[in-house]
């Protein structure tokens, strides 16, 4: 019991640091490609095909780059996976949200003197939230079975039971591992769900409803 | 609705034209004021353009030759290149298979072995034989029943990982190409069967209303308006069920399944970069080029009065 | 023709059972528009799609040209029914030809008749086949649509057309215009429609009768002027409004109000023949036509007694004219407009056809009242 505690906070671990860093890049990108419709096609261009990349194909062209600076295997590149598969789902909903704001609420706003910076901080961005958020999610969930794959280089986690139990054949820890890693998805999925519907303004759920 | 709007608009705008004419005569004003001042800005900025994004561009080239360079000449070095070269039988044979395997396994010999493409093929086609159907199924008004508690618990299928599924067939069905089989027929089936439904369930209901009006069977119905309308979704779940398959396919060697999985795994085992590249290169392209062989069939195959595309 | 007998619809809800259609007895002549009208929940959309069994009878009869259809297959049924609704449904997977042909098809009638026949619908409602045949409902206009749906219920042809608020959906300059094309091809086809609506103007343009409904039960079935002179009860006169009668205006042509075959002078009659004309009728004026009977200005009696000379050197400019094939609505609005208690009627050529009065309006909208 132990060791499923641990690996599963192993594997949160390497979930929540790529997908924290994926947020701190995919907004700021989302939020500046709306600028500009070119580059948000090629941006978003890119990102879908970096997606559509089967992640042990990832890791299997990562490693010989990486490990010229030594991290070849482990941790980093897990990391570094997770967050490029996580720009997709996070830079598409940030340009979504803020390119679909209501044109009248940004007249409203630029009508009652807001400075473009004002209006992104105050309008646009609590406007996108809930949509960011739900790329956010989706993200996460994507990524606890990229990173069970990433037991495979070693970067430890949930999947290491699973690789266990299919090298040992050991149907136990085989089972307790594909059954965590499945709980941990449905769990992570629900409570980001949760936190979707808390983070959104209550104006806006409402007037979902 | 919008439609009788712009027809609306469309007698408005001759109403319109008096006031325009004005404000471009206004603007017009403006703009040759401006104008002789703005072209010589313009002249001289263009030219600055020219010379600025062409050093760029060429400089670009340079630097992608350069890194290009570098790599193939680190990589030949290490001799990866080599040992890619070296694999080039191997990656064929793990990309096709053979069409004597193909055959084995879907006349029931279950030890045959499955490459990569005769996994996605199989496993692929038998889940959009499978789900399309039992999703339209699931929309008949007399499943609605069960059909949304259903829909929830394919929700919560979606989000189960695929290797985590791959296990799952691992410890019922045992090793080997059936299991894989399995494993990627179910997580491959969950986003059609999905989309089929929600597709078919949303078709509008004056549609129905309509046909139902004009004297069409239930079946009918179904396959004359349901269905066609409701073609768009399906397909585009198809496509992300297949980018999902096409994804988990090189883990399917880790079941005894085969395919290009054997190589990246292989190389990572044993640390041989040549061996890696080899099965995550062709894994890679294969992937995309999938997507994208999709992408044009959305395109062209779902009919132009129901593709938003077109 | 329609005829319902006793029908009857019970829906049954948890809350207990609620009586959509109560008893509903009437009938739609052959050839006739009779529109159902009434509040949202009164019962009229029940009963109209209880004739092509989009809804399923509790009890009572339905009779289509004089046979019982109430126990035919409503498969069958609804193929020889055409049937419109305000949400259009044109299927977007299918052309407009095909959307056309869809009952046809069902019927299996030959391609090659049913493509024609398409073609033909298409230019009756002023639709180019050449341009519009291969494109899907997506590539037309919200007014097209509405077109394509109209004469999609036509392709096959059938008797009976059910309308369930067909230009509802369509902005108000639109429908107008759609209403009177309709009306037109109307004359022409001449069906028997059974025609939902909660427009009391819709209802008075495109009525030949209307049946007022009101929880369940059919209150009132007339025609449209009966209707707005003689509303049967408090909630009828409600219902069409204060200005019934204002609606009434536009029921009556002024050739139905005017004075027909009005006294005339000539540009070359003498003043003192007009003056003698004018008292011989009672007249305060009198309109001068044309060589070619065209209405060309007046003479006022006030004007021309005591005075010498000829017409065409006294006479005074029309402030305006009405043609005769105008409601009397118009013909009001430019009196007042006008400022005049009268005005000559013209045909659309201008010829001087007869005069009518504010007098004359009140005396033709008052007739029905004194009759009783």
């Amino acid at each position: 019991m132990d060791t499923i505690l641990e690996l599963t906070l192993q594997h949160i671990q390497i979930v929540a640091v790529a997908v924290g860093l994926a947020i701190l890049t995919g907004v700021p990108i989302g939020i500046a490609i709306t600028q500009d419709q070119r580059a948000a096609d090629t941006v978003l261009y890119i990102a879908a095909i970096i997606i559509t990349v089967p992640s042990i194909a990832l890791f299997g062209v990562m490693i010989p780059i990486l490990s010229l600076i030594g991290q070849g295997i482990g941790y980093v590149p897990a990391v570094i996976a997770i967050l490029l598969y996580s720009q997709l789902p996070i830079i598409r909903n940030t340009y979504t949200a803020i390119a679909n704001v209501d044109p009248a609420l940004r007249e409203a706003a630029r009508g009652i003197g807001m400075t473009p910076l004002q209006r992104l901080r105050q309008v646009e961005i609590p406007l996108a939230i809930p949509v960011i958020m739900a790329g956010v999610r989706t993200a996460v969930v994507m990524n606890i079975g990229v990173a069970a794959i990433a037991a495979y280089i070693g970067a430890g986690g949930l999947g290491q039971l699973i690789s266990r139990g299919i090298s040992q054949t050991d149907p136990r820890q085989l089972v307790a591992g594909a059954l965590a890693v499945s709980i941990l998805a449905i769990a992570a999925d629900f409570f980001l769900l949760w936190l979707q519907k808390r983070l959104t303004p209550r104006g806006l759920s409402v007037k979902r409803g | 609705m919008n439609r009788a709007a712009s027809e609306d608009a469309n007698v408005r705008t001759y109403e319109d034209d008096g006031f325009r004419d004005t404000d471009y005569q206004a603007a017009g004003r403006t703009r040759n004021r401006l104008k002789s001042g703005i072209d010589r800005l313009a002249g001289a900025m263009r030219l600055a353009d020219a010379i600025g994004a062409g050093t760029l561009k060429r400089f670009n080239g340079v630097i992608y030759a350069l890194a290009l360079f570098a790599l193939g000449a680190w990589a030949w070095a290490s001799g990866i290149l080599q040992s890619i070269w070296e694999l080039r039988d191997d990656v064929i044979y793990l990309t096709f298979g053979e069409w004597r395997d193909v055959t084995e396994f879907l006349s029931g010999d279950f030890s045959a072995t499955l490459q990569h493409i005769p996994l996605v093929l199989v496993s692929g086609l038998l889940a959009i034989l499978v789900g399309v159907p039992f999703g339209v199924w699931l929309s008949r008004p007399y499943m609605a029943r069960y059909a949304e508690a259903l829909m929830q618990v394919l929700n919560v299928g979606t989000t189960i990982p695929t290797l985590a599924i791959l296990a799952l067939s691992m410890s019922v069905l045992g090793i080997g190409s059936l299991p894989a089989v399995f494993g990627l027929f179910v997580a491959t089936l969950l986003p059609i069967v999905r989309n089929a439904y929600a597709g078919c369930s949303s078709v509008p209901s004056h549609l129905i209303e309509s046909a139902t009006g004009m004297g069409m069977t239930p079946r009918q119905i179904m396959m004359r308006v349901e269905v066609p309308n409701a073609l768009f979704v399906i397909f585009a779940g198809i496509r992300t069920a297949l980018a999902i398959n096409v994804g988990t396919v090189p883990l399917a060697f880790l079941i005894g399944g085969g395919g290009l999985g054997e190589l990246i795994f292989q190389g990572i085992a044993l640390n041989d970069f040549g061996m890696m590249l080899a099965g995550a290169i062709p894994v890679a392209l294969l992937a995309v080029f999938v997507d994208f062989l999709l992408a044009q069939g959305q395109y062209w195959l779902v009919p132009r009065g129901v593709n938003p595309l077109r | 023709m329609i005829r319902l007998d006793e029908l009857t619809k019970v829906f049954g809800t948890p809350a207990g059972d609620i009586t959509a259609a109560d008893r509903i007895d009437m009938e739609v002549p052959e050839g006739e528009i009779c529109v159902l009208l009434g509040p949202s929940g009164c019962g009229k959309t029940t009963t109209m799609k209880m004739v092509n069994r989009l809804v399923e009878p509790t009890s009572g009869r339905i009779f289509i040209d004089g046979t019982d259809v109430t126990k035919t297959d409503p498969i069958t049924l609804r193929r020889r029914i055409g049937y419109v609704i305000q949400q259009i449904g044109l299927f977007p997977n299918k052309t407009v030809e095909e959307n056309i042909c869809a009952v046809p098809d069902l019927l299996g009638w030959d391609r090659k008749k049913s493509r024609s026949r398409a073609a033909e619908l298409l230019e009756l409602v002023a639709l180019d086949p050449a341009v519009f045949l291969k494109r899907f409902p997506k590539e037309l206009s919200g007014g097209q649509q509405q077109r394509v749906g109209v004469i999609r219920a036509l392709a096959a042809d059938p008797p009976v057309m059910l309308m369930d608020e067909p230009f509802g959906a369509i902005d108000p300059i639109n429908r107008e215009v759609i209403q009177d094309e309709f009306l037109r091809m109307q004359s022409e086809i001449k069906k028997t429609i059974m025609f939902v609506s909660h427009d009391i103007d819709e209802a008075v343009k495109m009525a030949d009768r209307i049946a007022i409904f009101d929880s369940g039960k059919l209150i009132q079935y007339d025609t449209p002027d009966d209707l707005l002179a003689h509303p049967k009860n408090n909630f009828i006169a409600d219902f069409v409004g204060g200005d019934r009668t204002l609606k009434r205006l536009r029921l009556i042509t002024v050739e139905e109000a005017m004075m027909k075959d009005p006294p005339r002078v000539t540009a070359d009659d003498s003043l003192s023949d007009a003056v003698a004309k004018m008292e011989e009728h009672g007249h305060q004026s009198i309109i001068m036509v044309g060589p070619r009977g065209r209405a060309r200005g007046a003479i006022r009696l006030s004007d021309a007694r005591g005075q010498k000379g000829r017409v065409g050197e006294h006479y005074s400019k029309l402030p305006t004219t009405v043609r005769i094939n105008e409601d009397l609505r118009n013909a009001v609005s430019a009196m007042f407009s006008a400022d005049e208690t009268w005005l000559a009627c013209v045909d659309d050529d201008g010829n001087y056809k007869g005069y009518i009065t504010q007098r004359g309006i009140t005396h033709i909208l008052g007739a029905t009242y004194r009759d009783q």
